[in-house]
């Protein structure tokens, strides 16, 4: 196993957040959290990342219990998490600080062209569009060659458009590069399109209500008739009707 | 500066000048005698000798703070249990004018130019402090998380992330601690000097009431300190600092 969560709890005060989490994830596979805003996905995901303790319980990663962040996971914020004082060379080039200089050049190069940056080079942050900000942000993250990727409902601030784009994206770098994901989403769409697996969270304090499969091949035809089942299913679970 | 402001002072000097020459006003020169002054400064030498005395305390006063002074803050902003500390001291410190500190100044530096430099220094000192310090407390938890994800050792953390984050609030800070500075050169060669703008001032006056000089003197500190805002402004123009002030 990859990423596992070992009775995984967190309190903020009196409040607690997430309530013994336990989680196995393989190496390479994709993971969507799923959950209502506020449910505590995000401080799951900070914890795996490094940048909480949990208040009780574990992460390991390769066996190894997480102490802190680490280069070899990056997490990915939503698109304001790229340096607005660096032009889009310099932030694909913020992790790159161990490289000489040739080959930094040549990665820059190669991540500007995977995320179809070309011609923004030396553009500033607040001259990119939401889309082009998270893109970016993704192409620091897999600059520096990470076995894992935290997403942090990176695509939640773009319009459907971009968002359906970058979905297509993102799917096509997994495949690539052959990185393991979590993916925290509030989008039940977004998570069925994505995953290998569905982690179905509950109100707070979130557990994990259920796990579901989503065992259709890539490229996923959103009309098939499995794809609207397990969709259904997911809006079933979450106390929806799929209906407005 | 836009056409209109230039119109608008070319307006003010008019009707000046004009309010001045109907009312026959003798408590106030106009500002034809006040020019004239300036240009008499010019003639005896004096203009550039005083300017640059004035820019002279104030660039030595203004650069130990900001030397000082922002790695302090910056220390303080990133050390909680070090600014619980001291915050109280700032805090009192902070409200009494610099110019409260001349006799101490004098005492401790005699009289000349070590004390109006070090009036200087402790003027722009505390806000330069301050905006250090909240600049740093302001900063987005992601980018600090985003940094440290990449494996940055703490020192190359402070260097490449909380440095450029902090800038845009830095020079906002700088550009109102040197209108601070330069507010308070003026104060100071009132008494410790015998040169620069204020001496100006003050020796017009003593040395037989010319007023037209002390107009003089006022307008050359005002132009004065429209050009250093201005050249500090630029900075808020830089393309890595940019983005920290509002969308124009």
């Amino acid at each position: 196993m990859k990423v596992e969560f070992h009775r995984v709890s967190q309190s903020f005060g009196s409040m607690r957040v997430l309530d013994s989490i336990d989680l196995s994830v393989r190496a390479g596979e994709f993971v969507c959290i799923l959950g209502p805003s506020g449910c505590g996905k995000s401080t799951l995901l900070n914890i795996v990342a490094g940048f909480i303790a949990p208040t009780e319980g574990e992460v390991s990663i390769d066996g190894v219990p997480v102490s802190g962040p680490d280069p070899r996971r990056i997490f990915v914020f939503q698109e304001r998490g790229v340096f607005p004082w660096l032009n889009v060379e310099q932030n694909i080039g913020f992790g790159l600080y161990r490289l000489r200089d040739g080959e930094k050049r040549d990665r820059i190069a190669r991540y500007v062209q995977l995320v179809g940056l070309q011609g923004f080079e030396h553009a500033y942050p607040s001259e990119l569009s939401g889309g082009m900000k998270q893109r970016l942000e993704v192409a620091r993250a897999l600059a520096v060659d990470p076995d894992v990727l935290y997403l942090d409902e990176p695509f939640g601030a773009l319009d459907s458009i971009t968002r359906l784009q970058m979905r297509r994206e993102l799917l096509r770098i997994w495949e690539a590069e052959k990185k393991t994901i979590l993916f925290v989403t509030h989008d039940i769409e977004e998570s069925v399109q994505l995953a290998d697996r569905v982690v179905v969270m509950s109100q707070r304090p979130a557990r994990i209500r259920r796990i579901i499969e989503i065992d259709i091949p890539h490229p996923r035809d959103l009309s098939a008739p499995r794809y609207i089942a397990l969709r259904d299913q997911l809006f079933a679970e979450i106390g929806l009707a799929h209906q407005v | 500066m836009r056409r209109s402001s230039f119109v608008g002072i070319a307006i003010f000097f008019a009707a000046w000048q004009v309010a001045v020459t109907a009312t026959h006003a003798t408590l106030v020169p106009g500002p034809l005698p006040a020019l004239a002054a300036i240009g008499e400064l010019a003639r005896r030498g004096l203009l550039i000798k005083y300017i640059v005395a004035s820019l002279f305390r104030v660039t030595w006063g203004y650069f130990a703070a900001v030397a000082i002074g922002i790695p302090s803050g910056i220390a303080l902003g990133l050390w909680r249990r070090g600014e619980l500390a001291v915050n109280p001291f700032l805090q009192i410190l902070r409200p009494i004018s610099p110019l409260a500190w001349i006799p101490i100044a004098i005492l401790w530096f005699g009289v000349g130019d070590l004390s109006a430099i070090f009036l200087i220094f402790l003027a722009s000192l505390f806000p330069l402090i301050v905006t250090a310090m909240h600049a740093v407390h302001n900063i987005d938890t992601v980018h600090v998380r985003a940094g440290s994800n990449f494996g940055l050792s703490r020192a190359q953390l402070i260097r490449s992330v909380i440095l450029p984050a902090i800038l845009p609030q830095l020079i906002v800070g700088m550009r109102i601690a040197l209108g601070i500075a330069w507010l308070v050169v003026v104060a100071a060669e009132m008494i410790a000097v015998n040169s620069g703008l204020g001496f100006l001032i003050i020796d017009a006056r003593n040395a037989g009431n010319r007023y037209d000089l002390v107009v003089a003197g006022m307008i050359l500190i005002g132009a004065i300190g429209v050009v250093l805002d201005l050249l500090m402004r630029r900075a808020e123009r830089l393309d890595f600092v940019r983005w920290g002030y509002a969308q124009q």
